[in-house]
């Protein structure tokens, strides 16, 4: 699998990163050196290995169904730019 | 099962709908899925967010037991695989009320995988619906539109809300099937009390995916599986009530028919249902977004579900609806149609069952559904707000029963007990309408009838239908109170009919 500059066009508009067009190449090529690394990662053979999820080996943590939160608006509120009543205020988004 | 596919007619053939759903259905969990914030509807903006919530740096998610607990008893529920490891994964978009940037979803390895769903239709016949998976994932916040005419507020309550997306095959060939799908849906969520079923606060969502395609297309993709033989599909969102899916169903079909047969194609995309104009409408601000680069997230690990936690969950399983109804029709023998629609609800089978012991079922059956859930209806009332209880309608039936008032009589009953007047029995009495089946006072009445109205008692002997008029008139002198069967009886004696 090969990148071009148009794919990384989209996935930096994707990921709402600004990249300058004449950027594009350039990563093109860094992300084709990493793909090609993965593609030769790929040649040991996995068959029946079950995916490494993570290096320490733990189960998911479960919490039970209590109210411990919330209930303090204006520290979640506390960085935003702008609010009105409680309500996170931004530009207005087009539906 | 039987196959009842729409078939609606285009200028150049017919054409049959196709038609999958997902159905968002919220946990009923006092917390979040990752977070301690309460879950609730009705509190102030971002009064229900933690740090969590609202995704501020270093903030972690930690699952809830509970969420857990209900997924896996909804798939119980369906007749569902149970998967043992599920997997967590990021679903990655922009949008203000989604202050992660991805909503933490299940795709690649779902909690609950293939299940079967049963659904009843009005008419008495039957169709299964195939469920394809269930996942848990996050609800995002609310974006507000009307409070500014140049900005968005937003509240982050409902963000973090745990959802269980359930999302069928697509089994369903009609607008009405498909209401009758979420309408079975609802009804096994609530049984399990895994999800309230509230569609006005949003608490129950879907999403339906429509296709149309030629005559005899979808038994070739039933033959082997294979979607090329079905047409593109487009999902509709904002369809909330079993009204509005019908109605985007069938405005999105003819749309779709009506390209196709100009030589157009079919966009794969999201549209939404705008019930004032009844049309659904292009969302192009969504369309790039298709492309939610999913990926593992490393903030969680996998769900491992021990497989004796899920067997007690089993065994502590309510009895579903379809269980229920095969039972109130042995046991009761009921109807199907009197059974589906009693089952239809968990509380109405309960307050059923609760009237109908020792009782005439049939009866008992008639006056739930038809007398009482006509009223609450009328007056906007669920059967748990019910100003009658079951006790008073076993006693009103068994008045009827045992002939102390007529089955007319009993609705005059029924109305002193809604209006909150107490027992029927104390109800009878106070307003003396007790049936008159003494023959005597019934003679007389008829006698006297006979007597003013010798002409028509002659005519009657002529044209026996005539007799209405005599049965009106002595119900009318007694005040509706004479045995109707006895009425009929000496009426006819005396008339010599």
């Amino acid at each position: 699998m090969a990148i071009d500059a148009a794919t990384v066009r989209k996935v930096a508009r994707l990921a709402r990163i600004a990249e300058p067009e004449e950027r594009l190449e350039p990563l093109a090529r860094e992300l084709n050196g990493i793909i090609a690394w993965i593609e030769q990662l790929q040649e040991v053979d996995t068959d029946g290995v079950e995916p490494m999820t993570s290096a320490v080996a733990a189960t998911l943590p479960l919490r039970e169904d209590v109210v411990t939160d919330g209930g303090d608006s204006a520290r979640v509120l506390a960085n935003a730019p702008k609010t009105v009543d409680g309500f996170f205020v931004v530009p207005k988004v087009v539906e | 099962m039987t196959d009842s596919a729409t078939i609606l007619k285009g200028r150049t053939g017919d054409w049959e709908i196709v038609l999958g759903l997902e159905v968002h259905a919220q946990v009923a969990s006092k917390s979040k899925l990752f977070s301690g914030a309460a879950v609730g509807f009705g509190a102030g903006p971002n009064e229900q967010v933690s740090l969590v919530d609202a995704a501020m740096p270093g903030m972690l998610p930690v699952l809830n037991r509970f969420c857990v607990e209900q997924a896996v008893r909804t798939g119980l529920g369906l007749k569902a695989q149970i998967n043992l490891k599920s997997t967590f994964d990021r679903k990655n978009y922009f949008y203000p009320d989604l202050p992660q940037g991805y909503q933490i979803s299940q795709f690649k390895s779902p909690i609950v995988g293939e299940g079967l769903v049963n659904v009843d239709r009005d008419d008495g016949t039957s169709f299964s619906v195939r469920i394809e998976r269930l996942h848990l994932e996050q609800d995002a916040g609310k974006s507000i539109h009307d409070l500014s005419p140049n900005e968005t507020y937003v509240d982050l309550n409902r963000s973090g809300t745990a959802l269980m997306e359930i999302v069928s095959m697509p089994d369903m060939r009609s607008p009405e099937d498909a209401a009758a799908y979420v309408k079975k849906l609802r009804a096994i969520l609530i049984t399990l009390g895994t999800c309230d079923g509230d569609m006005e606060k949003g608490n129950l969502r879907a999403d339906v995916n429509v296709s149309v395609c030629r005559v005899g297309q979808y038994a070739k993709f039933r033959a082997d599986g294979d979607f090329k033989h079905l047409g593109t599909r487009c999902e509709i969102k904002n369809v909330n009530s079993y009204r509005f899916i019908q109605q985007a169903i069938n405005h999105e079909a003819r749309r779709q028919i009506e390209i196709l047969e100009d030589g157009g194609k079919i966009d794969q995309e999201t549209r939404l249902y705008d019930p004032t104009k009844n049309e659904t409408r292009s969302m192009r601000s969504k369309e790039e977004a298709h492309d939610y680069r999913y990926f593992p997230d490393p903030d969680l690990l996998p769900l491992v579900l021990d497989a004796a936690w899920v067997k007690e969950i089993e065994a502590g399983l309510p009895e579903l609806p379809d269980a229920k109804k095969a039972r109130l029709m042995s046991a009761y023998g009921l109807s199907a149609y009197d059974a589906t629609v009693l089952t239809s609800d968990g509380d109405v089978a309960a307050y059923f069952e609760g009237a109908a012991k020792g009782r005439d079922a049939k009866l008992t059956a008639n006056w739930v559904l038809n007398d009482l859930l006509g009223r609450l209806g009328k007056d906007g009332l669920e059967i748990k707000a019910s100003p009658i209880p079951a006790a008073d309608i076993a006693a009103l039936v068994a008045l009827i029963e045992d002939g102390t008032i007529s089955g007319k009589i009993a609705r005059t009953v029924f109305e002193h007990m809604w209006a909150g007047e107490g027992a029927p029995s104390a109800i009878v009495e106070k307003h003396g309408l007790v049936q008159i089946t003494d023959t005597g006072a019934i003679e007389a009445a008829v006698d006297a009838l006979i007597a003013a109205n010798p002409d028509k008692a002659a005519a009657v002997k002529d044209k026996p239908q005539a007799i209405g008029w005599f049965v009106g008139q002595v119900m009318k002198e007694t005040g509706g109170k004479a045995n109707p069967a006895a009425v009929n009886e000496i009426l006819k004696a005396k008339l010599g009919l």
